[in-house]
Protein backbone atom coordinates (compact mmCIF):
# COMPACT_ATOMS: atom_id res chain seq x y z
CA UNK A 1 0.00 0.00 0.00
CA UNK A 2 2.71 2.44 0.99
CA UNK A 3 5.28 0.80 -1.24
CA UNK A 4 8.79 1.96 -0.61
CA UNK A 5 7.76 4.13 2.34
CA UNK A 6 8.00 1.03 4.49
CA UNK A 7 11.72 0.41 4.61
CA UNK A 8 11.96 -2.71 6.72
CA UNK A 9 10.36 -4.44 9.67
CA UNK A 10 11.77 -6.65 12.37
CA UNK A 11 10.81 -8.21 15.65
CA UNK A 12 12.97 -7.44 18.67
CA UNK A 13 12.19 -8.74 22.17
CA UNK A 14 8.65 -9.51 21.07
CA UNK A 15 8.16 -5.98 19.79
CA UNK A 16 7.39 -5.34 16.14
CA UNK A 17 9.43 -2.46 14.80
CA UNK A 18 8.62 -0.88 11.47
CA UNK A 19 11.01 1.54 9.80
CA UNK A 20 9.27 4.07 7.61
CA UNK A 21 10.55 6.78 5.28
CA UNK A 22 10.68 10.06 7.16
CA UNK A 23 8.83 11.95 4.43
CA UNK A 24 5.86 9.63 4.68
CA UNK A 25 5.84 8.89 8.38
CA UNK A 26 2.72 10.92 9.05
CA UNK A 27 0.69 9.24 6.28
CA UNK A 28 1.67 5.82 7.59
CA UNK A 29 0.81 6.83 11.16
CA UNK A 30 -2.49 8.30 10.07
CA UNK A 31 -3.32 5.06 8.31
CA UNK A 32 -2.36 3.08 11.42
CA UNK A 33 -4.64 5.25 13.52
CA UNK A 34 -7.66 5.32 11.20
CA UNK A 35 -7.79 1.87 9.65
CA UNK A 36 -10.30 -0.26 11.61
CA UNK A 37 -8.12 -3.37 11.66
CA UNK A 38 -5.14 -1.40 12.96
CA UNK A 39 -6.82 1.11 15.26
CA UNK A 40 -3.74 2.44 17.03
CA UNK A 41 -5.57 5.14 18.95
CA UNK A 42 -3.00 5.77 21.67
CA UNK A 43 0.44 7.33 21.28
CA UNK A 44 2.32 5.87 24.24
CA UNK A 45 5.55 7.73 23.61
CA UNK A 46 7.35 9.77 21.04
CA UNK A 47 11.08 10.05 21.44
CA UNK A 48 14.34 10.05 19.53
CA UNK A 49 17.56 8.05 19.63
CA UNK A 50 21.07 8.91 18.60
CA UNK A 51 23.49 6.02 18.52
CA UNK A 52 27.12 6.11 19.49
CA UNK A 53 28.13 5.04 15.99
CA UNK A 54 28.37 8.38 14.16
CA UNK A 55 27.47 6.72 10.87
CA UNK A 56 24.07 5.66 12.07
CA UNK A 57 21.18 8.03 11.52
CA UNK A 58 19.06 9.52 14.27
CA UNK A 59 15.74 7.81 14.81
CA UNK A 60 12.41 9.28 15.78
CA UNK A 61 10.49 6.58 17.63
CA UNK A 62 6.71 6.38 17.81
CA UNK A 63 5.39 3.85 20.30
CA UNK A 64 1.79 3.08 19.46
CA UNK A 65 -0.85 1.07 21.24
CA UNK A 66 -4.32 0.01 20.31
CA UNK A 67 -6.37 0.12 23.47
CA UNK A 68 -9.15 -1.89 21.85
CA UNK A 69 -6.99 -4.66 20.45
CA UNK A 70 -4.29 -4.58 23.11
CA UNK A 71 -1.64 -4.51 20.40
CA UNK A 72 1.58 -2.56 20.39
CA UNK A 73 3.65 -1.32 17.48
CA UNK A 74 6.86 0.65 17.30
CA UNK A 75 7.37 2.86 14.29
CA UNK A 76 10.73 4.44 13.57
CA UNK A 77 11.73 7.11 11.11
CA UNK A 78 15.43 7.45 10.33
CA UNK A 79 16.99 10.90 9.90
CA UNK A 80 20.34 11.13 8.18
CA UNK A 81 22.68 13.56 9.86
CA UNK A 82 23.78 15.21 6.62
CA UNK A 83 20.23 16.27 5.84
CA UNK A 84 17.97 18.72 7.70
CA UNK A 85 16.60 17.04 10.82
CA UNK A 86 12.88 17.40 10.37
CA UNK A 87 9.78 15.24 10.20
CA UNK A 88 6.08 16.00 10.01
CA UNK A 89 4.40 16.71 13.31
CA UNK A 90 1.77 14.23 14.45
CA UNK A 91 0.01 16.62 16.83
CA UNK A 92 -2.92 16.58 14.42
CA UNK A 93 -3.21 12.81 14.98
CA UNK A 94 -2.55 12.58 18.70
CA UNK A 95 -2.65 15.65 20.94
CA UNK A 96 -0.25 13.82 23.27
CA UNK A 97 2.49 14.46 20.73
CA UNK A 98 2.55 18.19 21.51
CA UNK A 99 4.91 18.27 24.46
CA UNK A 100 6.68 15.07 23.39
CA UNK A 101 7.70 16.68 20.12
CA UNK A 102 8.73 19.83 21.96
CA UNK A 103 10.93 17.71 24.22
CA UNK A 104 12.53 15.93 21.26
CA UNK A 105 13.15 19.30 19.62
CA UNK A 106 14.64 20.65 22.84
CA UNK A 107 16.96 17.71 23.44
CA UNK A 108 17.89 16.63 19.89
CA UNK A 109 17.22 19.62 17.67
CA UNK A 110 14.83 17.68 15.43
CA UNK A 111 12.18 20.06 14.17
CA UNK A 112 8.63 18.96 13.56
CA UNK A 113 6.92 20.57 10.59
CA UNK A 114 3.50 22.07 11.28
CA UNK A 115 3.84 21.78 15.03
CA UNK A 116 1.57 24.47 16.53
CA UNK A 117 4.04 25.76 19.15
CA UNK A 118 7.50 24.30 18.62
CA UNK A 119 9.78 25.77 21.27
CA UNK A 120 11.97 24.38 24.00
CA UNK A 121 10.19 22.46 26.74
CA UNK A 122 12.77 21.58 29.40
CA UNK A 123 15.54 24.12 28.84
CA UNK A 124 14.62 27.76 28.90
CA UNK A 125 13.78 29.69 25.79
CA UNK A 126 17.06 31.55 25.36
CA UNK A 127 19.24 28.48 26.01
CA UNK A 128 22.10 28.86 23.54
CA UNK A 129 24.38 25.88 24.13
CA UNK A 130 22.74 23.51 21.71
CA UNK A 131 20.84 20.28 22.10
CA UNK A 132 21.90 18.41 25.25
CA UNK A 133 21.12 14.81 24.29
CA UNK A 134 23.13 14.88 21.07
CA UNK A 135 26.27 12.79 21.26
CA UNK A 136 28.50 15.73 20.36
CA UNK A 137 27.19 17.72 23.33
CA UNK A 138 29.63 17.77 26.27
CA UNK A 139 28.13 16.61 29.56
CA UNK A 140 28.84 19.89 31.34
CA UNK A 141 27.68 22.05 28.48
CA UNK A 142 29.66 24.23 26.14
CA UNK A 143 29.98 27.43 28.16
CA UNK A 144 31.90 28.10 31.34
CA UNK A 145 29.98 27.69 34.58
CA UNK A 146 29.95 31.43 35.20
CA UNK A 147 28.52 32.07 31.75
CA UNK A 148 25.91 29.39 32.33
CA UNK A 149 24.86 31.00 35.61
CA UNK A 150 24.76 34.42 33.98
CA UNK A 151 22.60 33.26 31.09
CA UNK A 152 20.30 31.30 33.37
CA UNK A 153 19.80 34.33 35.61
CA UNK A 154 19.06 36.46 32.56
CA UNK A 155 16.19 34.19 31.54
CA UNK A 156 12.65 35.18 32.41
CA UNK A 157 10.72 32.55 34.36
CA UNK A 158 7.39 33.80 33.02
CA UNK A 159 8.36 33.17 29.44
CA UNK A 160 8.24 29.41 30.02
CA UNK A 161 4.48 29.64 29.66
CA UNK A 162 2.53 30.14 26.48
CA UNK A 163 -0.47 32.42 26.25
CA UNK A 164 -2.64 29.35 25.94
CA UNK A 165 -1.27 27.92 29.19
CA UNK A 166 -1.79 31.21 30.95
CA UNK A 167 -5.32 31.44 29.63
CA UNK A 168 -6.10 27.94 30.93
CA UNK A 169 -5.17 29.23 34.38
CA UNK A 170 -7.29 32.33 33.71
CA UNK A 171 -4.17 34.25 34.60
CA UNK A 172 -3.56 36.30 31.49
CA UNK A 173 -5.78 39.18 32.61
CA UNK A 174 -4.06 39.39 35.98
CA UNK A 175 -0.58 39.73 34.54
CA UNK A 176 1.21 42.97 35.27
CA UNK A 177 1.60 45.05 32.11
CA UNK A 178 5.36 44.55 31.82
CA UNK A 179 5.03 40.79 31.98
CA UNK A 180 2.28 40.90 29.41
CA UNK A 181 4.47 43.00 27.19
CA UNK A 182 7.39 40.60 27.62
CA UNK A 183 5.25 37.63 26.75
CA UNK A 184 3.91 39.27 23.66
CA UNK A 185 7.36 40.31 22.55
CA UNK A 186 8.49 36.70 23.03
CA UNK A 187 6.10 35.59 20.29
CA UNK A 188 3.91 33.67 22.65
CA UNK A 189 0.83 34.22 20.55
CA UNK A 190 -1.97 36.67 21.06
CA UNK A 191 -3.51 37.49 24.42
CA UNK A 192 -7.13 36.38 24.05
CA UNK A 193 -9.67 39.19 24.29
CA UNK A 194 -11.67 39.20 27.52
CA UNK A 195 -14.95 37.39 27.10
CA UNK A 196 -17.92 39.76 27.13
CA UNK A 197 -20.54 38.49 29.50
CA UNK A 198 -23.81 38.41 27.59
CA UNK A 199 -26.59 38.56 30.14
CA UNK A 200 -29.31 38.63 27.51
CA UNK B 1 43.58 31.33 43.28
CA UNK B 2 42.54 30.91 46.85
CA UNK B 3 39.23 32.09 48.18
CA UNK B 4 39.56 35.14 50.38
CA UNK B 5 36.74 36.52 52.48
CA UNK B 6 37.11 39.84 50.71
CA UNK B 7 36.12 38.21 47.42
CA UNK B 8 32.74 37.38 48.82
CA UNK B 9 31.81 40.82 50.00
CA UNK B 10 32.37 42.45 46.65
CA UNK B 11 35.93 43.72 46.66
CA UNK B 12 36.82 44.00 50.30
CA UNK B 13 35.37 47.50 50.59
CA UNK B 14 33.02 46.62 53.41
CA UNK B 15 34.30 46.83 56.94
CA UNK B 16 32.62 47.10 60.27
CA UNK B 17 32.21 50.83 60.68
CA UNK B 18 30.05 51.10 63.74
CA UNK B 19 28.32 54.40 64.23
CA UNK B 20 27.83 53.16 67.76
CA UNK B 21 30.71 51.55 69.53
CA UNK B 22 29.54 48.48 71.43
CA UNK B 23 28.64 49.23 75.02
CA UNK B 24 26.54 47.65 77.72
CA UNK B 25 23.24 48.89 76.27
CA UNK B 26 23.88 47.78 72.70
CA UNK B 27 25.17 44.36 73.66
CA UNK B 28 22.15 43.76 75.90
CA UNK B 29 19.90 44.91 73.07
CA UNK B 30 21.72 42.64 70.67
CA UNK B 31 21.19 39.75 73.04
CA UNK B 32 17.48 40.41 73.26
CA UNK B 33 16.94 40.94 69.53
CA UNK B 34 19.02 37.94 68.52
CA UNK B 35 17.34 35.75 71.11
CA UNK B 36 13.96 36.69 69.69
CA UNK B 37 15.03 36.26 66.08
CA UNK B 38 16.80 32.95 66.56
CA UNK B 39 13.90 31.35 68.34
CA UNK B 40 11.15 32.25 65.93
CA UNK B 41 12.61 31.61 62.51
CA UNK B 42 9.96 31.26 59.86
CA UNK B 43 11.29 29.04 57.10
CA UNK B 44 10.44 29.33 53.44
CA UNK B 45 10.93 25.75 52.21
CA UNK B 46 12.23 25.55 48.67
CA UNK B 47 12.06 21.78 48.25
CA UNK B 48 13.06 20.43 44.85
CA UNK B 49 14.18 16.87 45.49
CA UNK B 50 14.65 14.08 48.02
CA UNK B 51 16.05 16.51 50.60
CA UNK B 52 12.55 17.91 50.81
CA UNK B 53 11.33 14.50 52.02
CA UNK B 54 13.85 14.65 54.84
CA UNK B 55 12.77 18.19 55.53
CA UNK B 56 9.17 17.00 55.82
CA UNK B 57 10.32 14.35 58.26
CA UNK B 58 12.09 17.08 60.22
CA UNK B 59 8.92 19.13 60.30
CA UNK B 60 6.75 16.21 61.42
CA UNK B 61 6.12 15.19 64.99
CA UNK B 62 9.07 12.86 65.55
CA UNK B 63 11.75 15.50 64.97
CA UNK B 64 9.45 18.48 65.26
CA UNK B 65 11.14 21.72 64.25
CA UNK B 66 8.46 23.63 66.13
CA UNK B 67 10.72 23.03 69.12
CA UNK B 68 12.93 25.68 67.51
CA UNK B 69 10.13 28.08 66.71
CA UNK B 70 10.01 27.00 63.09
CA UNK B 71 6.61 25.34 62.91
CA UNK B 72 5.21 28.11 60.76
CA UNK B 73 6.23 27.02 57.25
CA UNK B 74 5.37 29.93 55.04
CA UNK B 75 5.13 29.38 51.33
CA UNK B 76 5.18 33.09 50.78
CA UNK B 77 8.67 34.59 50.82
CA UNK B 78 7.30 37.89 52.11
CA UNK B 79 6.60 36.30 55.48
CA UNK B 80 9.72 34.23 55.91
CA UNK B 81 13.11 34.56 57.57
CA UNK B 82 14.98 31.49 56.35
CA UNK B 83 15.14 30.30 52.78
CA UNK B 84 15.69 26.57 53.09
CA UNK B 85 16.79 25.17 49.74
CA UNK B 86 16.28 21.42 50.02
CA UNK B 87 17.39 19.71 46.86
CA UNK B 88 19.14 20.26 43.58
CA UNK B 89 18.70 23.52 41.74
CA UNK B 90 18.54 23.40 37.95
CA UNK B 91 19.66 26.46 36.02
CA UNK B 92 16.08 27.04 35.02
CA UNK B 93 15.19 27.63 38.68
CA UNK B 94 18.11 29.99 39.32
CA UNK B 95 16.15 33.16 38.50
CA UNK B 96 13.25 31.81 40.56
CA UNK B 97 15.24 31.27 43.74
CA UNK B 98 16.91 34.65 43.31
CA UNK B 99 13.54 36.34 43.05
CA UNK B 100 12.28 34.48 46.11
CA UNK B 101 15.36 35.60 48.01
CA UNK B 102 14.86 39.19 46.93
CA UNK B 103 11.23 39.09 47.99
CA UNK B 104 12.13 38.06 51.54
CA UNK B 105 12.36 40.98 53.96
CA UNK B 106 15.41 41.54 56.11
CA UNK B 107 16.57 39.98 58.35
CA UNK B 108 16.91 36.82 56.29
CA UNK B 109 19.15 33.80 56.16
CA UNK B 110 19.67 30.91 53.78
CA UNK B 111 20.24 27.25 54.59
CA UNK B 112 21.55 25.08 51.78
CA UNK B 113 20.40 21.56 52.57
CA UNK B 114 22.15 18.59 51.01
CA UNK B 115 25.03 17.94 48.65
CA UNK B 116 23.23 19.09 45.51
CA UNK B 117 22.13 22.46 46.83
CA UNK B 118 25.56 23.07 48.31
CA UNK B 119 27.82 21.89 45.46
CA UNK B 120 25.77 20.42 42.65
CA UNK B 121 26.39 17.00 44.14
CA UNK B 122 26.41 14.13 41.68
CA UNK B 123 24.79 16.33 39.05
CA UNK B 124 27.91 17.78 37.46
CA UNK B 125 25.96 18.37 34.26
CA UNK B 126 24.86 21.02 31.81
CA UNK B 127 21.58 21.57 33.62
CA UNK B 128 22.51 22.02 37.27
CA UNK B 129 23.66 24.97 39.34
CA UNK B 130 26.92 23.95 41.04
CA UNK B 131 25.98 25.21 44.47
CA UNK B 132 23.26 27.75 45.19
CA UNK B 133 25.87 30.09 46.66
CA UNK B 134 26.61 31.11 43.07
CA UNK B 135 23.07 32.56 42.97
CA UNK B 136 22.12 33.61 46.51
CA UNK B 137 24.27 34.06 49.63
CA UNK B 138 24.23 31.04 51.92
CA UNK B 139 24.64 31.06 55.72
CA UNK B 140 24.66 27.37 56.62
CA UNK B 141 25.50 24.36 54.46
CA UNK B 142 24.11 21.02 55.60
CA UNK B 143 26.03 18.14 53.99
CA UNK B 144 24.46 14.78 53.28
CA UNK B 145 22.70 13.01 50.46
CA UNK B 146 20.12 13.59 51.76
CA UNK B 147 20.97 14.76 55.29
CA UNK B 148 19.10 13.03 58.07
CA UNK B 149 16.72 15.20 60.10
CA UNK B 150 19.30 15.30 62.91
CA UNK B 151 21.78 16.85 60.49
CA UNK B 152 19.29 19.48 59.44
CA UNK B 153 18.49 20.23 63.07
CA UNK B 154 22.21 20.61 63.72
CA UNK B 155 22.37 23.05 60.81
CA UNK B 156 19.47 25.00 62.25
CA UNK B 157 21.24 25.13 65.61
CA UNK B 158 24.36 26.41 63.84
CA UNK B 159 22.21 29.12 62.31
CA UNK B 160 20.92 29.97 65.79
CA UNK B 161 24.51 30.29 66.90
CA UNK B 162 25.31 32.53 63.96
CA UNK B 163 22.29 34.74 64.60
CA UNK B 164 23.16 35.05 68.27
CA UNK B 165 26.59 36.34 67.28
CA UNK B 166 25.22 39.18 65.18
CA UNK B 167 25.32 42.76 66.34
CA UNK B 168 23.27 45.80 65.44
CA UNK B 169 26.47 47.83 65.43
CA UNK B 170 27.47 46.14 62.17
CA UNK B 171 25.52 47.87 59.38
CA UNK B 172 26.96 45.61 56.69
CA UNK B 173 25.08 42.58 58.01
CA UNK B 174 21.76 43.71 56.59
CA UNK B 175 22.87 45.55 53.48
CA UNK B 176 21.84 44.04 50.21
CA UNK B 177 23.31 44.68 46.82
CA UNK B 178 20.80 45.42 44.13
CA UNK B 179 21.31 42.99 41.27
CA UNK B 180 19.74 43.39 37.87
CA UNK B 181 18.50 40.33 36.02
CA UNK B 182 21.50 38.42 34.75
CA UNK B 183 23.95 40.02 37.18
CA UNK B 184 26.31 37.66 38.95
CA UNK B 185 26.48 37.83 42.73
CA UNK B 186 30.15 36.86 42.94
CA UNK B 187 32.91 37.28 40.36
CA UNK B 188 32.78 34.96 37.36
CA UNK B 189 36.17 33.42 38.07
CA UNK B 190 34.96 32.45 41.54
CA UNK B 191 31.96 30.66 40.06
CA UNK B 192 34.26 28.79 37.71
CA UNK B 193 36.55 27.93 40.60
CA UNK B 194 33.72 26.79 42.86
CA UNK B 195 32.30 24.67 40.05
CA UNK B 196 35.54 22.79 39.39
CA UNK B 197 34.90 19.06 39.23
CA UNK B 198 35.89 17.03 42.25
CA UNK B 199 35.67 13.43 43.34
CA UNK B 200 34.77 10.97 40.61
CA UNK B 201 33.69 13.61 38.16
CA UNK B 202 37.29 14.75 37.55
CA UNK B 203 37.52 11.81 35.15
CA UNK B 204 35.04 13.47 32.84
CA UNK B 205 36.47 16.15 30.62
CA UNK B 206 34.59 19.09 29.23
CA UNK B 207 35.07 17.83 25.68
CA UNK B 208 33.92 14.24 26.14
Amino acid sequence: MFGSSIERALVSCGQTIVYVDRHHAREVLRWLRDTPDEDYDYLVDLTAVEYRDPERPLEVVYQLRSLKRGAELRVKAELDKDQPLDVDSVVSLWRAADWLEREVYDMFGISFREHPDLRRLLMWETYAEGFPLRKDFPLRGRFSRAEQVRQALAASPESNYSMEELSVAQAQYDLPPDMRERLERGERGRVPEPKVQDDG
Amino acid sequence: MGLKPSDWSGGGQQRIVGQVSPNWVTTRLDFLVNWARANSLWPMPFGTACCAIEFMATAASRFDISRFGMERLGYTPRQADVLLCAGRLPFKLAPVIRRIYEQMPQPKWVISMGACASTGGIFDTYAMVQGIDTVVPVDVYVPGCPPRPEALLYGILLLHKKIKGETLADPTLRTERHLERGDLRIPARLIDELSEPFGNSIHQTRSA
